[in-house]
C-alpha cells in the first residue's frame, strides 16, 4: 500500500480514516526502491530537517485540505492524516496529498518562536541529576550548563495534553529512561530521556530523567492558547534559583 | 466566565461504577495532544440520540458495567440503549431501545451488565453541558470534559436542554431484529497498516490465526489482549501519530487496541487498525472475552464503513405510546 509521493515522502495507510506520511532523508532511497523503503522505515535518528519538512507539509495540508481533514498528528518525521470518511476516501486524499507536498521545499516556512522557560535545578527539584552526572562522568553543574547552552526544537506534542517532545540533548548528558518507570513524576518536572527533553505538564507516571522543575504551567485548560509552545518553536532553559522557583508559582512536593 | 441560568435535569443518586458524560467526541484538538474521547460504543450512542429524536452528537451519559441511578427534576423523555441492564423506573422494569416519558420525582436505576458493559442515557433536548475544547467528552485522565473534568459524583446535577416542542413527546422504539446483539466473542476487522511489513509473513499468519483473550486492563484508553505473542523485526519506531483502533505490539509481543482516550503518539510497532464498528463492539467486552482478528484491505474498510451508516440512516424508528 506504499505510495512514493516524493524523494523524501513516502504515504501509508495507518487506519479506516487515516493516512501516514513518512519523511526520509533522500540518501536513503539509493538502490531499489523497495530497499529504500525499508531503509526509511528503519530510520530511528531524530532529524531537525526531518522535522521542519514535517511541519511545512502539516502547514500546507491544514491550509489546502482542511475540509476533507479531521485533524492532524504530527511527529518527529510523520504526519498521521485523519480524514472524513463522508467527504473523501483514500483514494481521492492520497491524489490531493500527492499534488499538494511534490515539492514540498519551494514552500516558505513559519520560523516559530523562542521560548525560554526558567527551571529551578538542584538536588532538591531535580533527584536524577546525580545519576545523570556519574553516567556522563560530568560535574552536576556541568550538566545543568551544558543542559542550558542548547537551543531545542519542538519536535511534537502529544503522550498528554502539554506535553512537548524537546530534541535534542547533547550526546554527553544523553541518559537513558529508568529501567522502571516511576508512578508519579510532579508537574513541572524537567526531564530527559535519550537524547528528548521535556517539561512534564501535570503529575503523571514516568520514566524521563528528571533534573529541575520549572513552575510555568504547560497546559491550562482556561488559557487561550492553553499552551505557552507549539510545534515549530524553539525553547531555551534558564536557571534560576529556588526564591525566583517560588515568586513564579512553583511548589516544591515531597 | 460568565454566570448560567442553572437549569434543571437529574440528581446522581449513585454515579455506579463508572458513569461518564460524552457527546461524539473532541477533534481538531491532537496538536495539544488531547485524545477524541467520546462514546466508547458509537452504535449504541447513536442509537439512544436517534430514539430521543436529539442531534446526533448531543451529550449522553455513559454507563460503564452499571449501577447508575437518577432523580428525574422535570418531566422529560429518555431512552436507554447498549448492553443489556435491568432498568427500572420507580421499581418498574422498563425495555432498553425504546424512548419513554419520566416525570419529575421519577427514579431511574440501571442495574448490572451480565453480557457487554456499556449502556448510554440520552434525553430528548440532550444533557446541557458547557463543552471544553469543544467538545464535552469527559477525560478523566486530564481532567477535561463532563462536568468539571471528571466521572459523574452523588449529588451531580445534570441540567438538560429544553427540547423544542415538536419533539418533546415522541416515543418511539429501536425493533428487536434492528438491535447491536452483545456477545463475548469477536471478530475484529483489521485493516493492514502502520508497521506491518516489519512483522514476517508467519508472525502476522499467527496473528491472525490466533485467538485473543480480554486481559485484566480494558477501559476506554485501550484493551490490552492476552495470547500467542508475535513479534516484529524492530523494536521501537520514531514516536508517531496513533489512529483509533491502531494495534500496537511492545515487546512483551502481547498486542493492545487502541481506543477513545488513547495517548495521541507512542513508539511501539503497530500491526494494523481496527474498524471504527468493531472497535465499538470491542468495548463492550470485559476480561476473560475472547477476539479474533481479520485481515481487510482499506477499500474493504471503506465498503464496510458506508454500508453500515446506510443501513444505520435507512432504519425506520417505530412509534409506541
Amino acid at each position: 500500500m506504499s505510495v512514493i509521493i516524493s524523494d523524501a515522502i513516502r504515504l501509508e495507510v495507518a487506519g479506516e480514516n487515516a493516512l501516514i506520511l513518512y519523511f526520509f532523508e533522500p540518501k536513503l532511497r539509493q538502490g531499489n526502491v523497495v530497499g529504500s523503503i525499508s531503509d526509511a522505515r528503519d530510520n530511528k535518528v531524530i532529524s531537525t530537517k526531518l522535522n521542519k519538512q514535517v511541519q511545512q507539509a502539516a502547514q500546507l495540508i491544514r491550509f489546502h485540505l482542511a475540509d476533507d481533514i479531521v485533524d492532524l498528528i504530527p511527529s518527529y518525521a510523520s504526519i498521521l492524516v485523519v480524514f472524513d470518511l463522508i467527504k473523501i476516501d483514500h483514494h481521492q486524499l492520497r491524489n490531493k496529498l500527492q499534488v499538494l507536498l511534490q515539492d514540498t521545499d519551494t514552500q516558505a516556512i513559519n520560523q516559530g518562536k523562542v521560548i525560554k522557560l526558567p527551571v529551578y535545578y538542584s538536588l532538591e527539584s531535580g533527584r536524577d541529576l546525580p545519576r545523570v552526572a556519574k553516567r556522563a562522568q560530568l560535574s552536576i553543574e556541568q550538566v545543568i550548563e551544558i543542559h542550558q547552552a542548547q537551543t531545542y526544537s519542538v519536535y511534537a506534542i502529544g503522550f498528554a495534553p502539554g506535553f512537548a517532545y524537546l530534541g535534542e540533548v547533547e550526546q554527553r548528558i544523553a541518559t537513558p529512561r529508568l529501567s522502571s518507570p516511576r508512578l508519579k513524576v510532579p508537574k513541572g518536572a524537567v526531564a530527559i530521556a535519550d537524547r528528548q527533553t521535556a517539561v512534564y505538564p501535570a503529575d503523571s507516571p514516568g520514566g524521563w530523567n528528571i533534573i529541575g522543575l520549572c513552575p510555568l504551567a504547560m497546559f491550562d485548560a482556561n488559557l487561550s492558547p492553553p499552551m505557552p509552545i507549539s510545534v515549530g518553536d524553539s525553547v531555551k532553559f534558564v536557571a534560576i534559583d529556588k526564591q525566583q522557583y517560588l515568586e513564579l508559582g512553583g511548589k516544591i512536593c515531597n | 466566565m460568565t454566570s448560567k441560568q442553572v437549569s434543571l435535569g437529574f440528581i446522581v443518586n449513585s454515579p455506579g461504577v463508572l458513569s461518564l458524560i460524552q457527546d461524539a467526541g473532541r477533534y481538531g484538538c491532537f496538536n495539544l495532544g488531547l485524545s477524541n474521547g467520546g462514546p466508547a460504543d458509537a452504535q449504541a450512542f447513536y442509537w439512544a440520540n436517534r430514539l430521543c429524536n436529539n442531534a446526533l452528537d448531543a451529550s449522553a451519559i455513559e454507563v460503564s458495567v452499571g449501577g447508575l441511578q437518577l432523580t428525574a427534576q422535570i418531566d422529560c423523555t429518555i431512552a436507554v440503549t447498549g448492553a443489556p441492564m435491568l432498568l427500572t423506573v420507580n421499581g418498574q422494569a422498563k425495555p432498553l431501545w425504546r424512548s419513554f416519558k419520566v416525570k419529575a420525582g421519577d427514579n431511574i436505576c440501571l442495574g448490572y451488565a451480565s453480557l457487554g458493559v456499556r449502556c448510554y442515557v440520552a434525553v430528548t433536548g440532550g444533557f446541557d453541558i458547557e463543552a471544553s475544547f469543544g467538545s464535552t467528552a469527559t477525560l478523566c485522565r486530564e481532567n477535561i470534559g463532563g462536568l468539571s473534568g471528571d466521572k459523574l459524583q452523588v449529588h451531580d446535577v445534570l441540567p438538560i436542554n429544553t427540547p423544542s416542542n415538536n419533539t418533546k413527546h415522541v416515543q418511539q422504539l429501536l425493533a428487536e431484529q434492528d438491535q447491536p446483539q452483545y456477545a463475548n466473542h469477536l471478530m475484529l476487522r483489521t485493516v493492514q497498516s502502520y508497521q506491518y511489513q516489519q512483522f514476517s509473513t508467519v508472525e502476522r499468519s499467527l496473528f491472525y490465526a490466533n485467538e485473543y483473550q480480554v486481559s485484566q486492563h480494558w477501559d476506554r484508553m485501550g484493551y490490552r489482549l492476552e495470547g500467542r505473542a508475535i513479534k516484529a523485526d524492530i523494536e521501537g519506531i520514531l514516536s508517531e501519530g496513533i489512529c483509533y483502533g491502531a494495534v500496537q505490539v511492545p515487546a512483551d509481543g502481547q498486542p493492545i487496541v487502541l481506543l477513545n482516550d488513547r495517548q495521541t503518539i507512542g513508539g511501539y510497532p503497530k500491526i494494523g487498525a481496527v474498524i471504527s464498528q468493531d472497535c465499538a463492539k470491542l468495548s463492550q467486552l470485559r476480561q476473560g472475552d475472547s477476539v479474533h482478528f481479520q485481515a481487510i484491505t482499506m477499500s474493504e474498510a471503506d465498503n464496510l464503513f458506508h454500508l453500515n451508516l446506510a443501513r444505520l440512516q435507512a432504519i425506520k424508528l417505530i412509534p409506541c405510546d
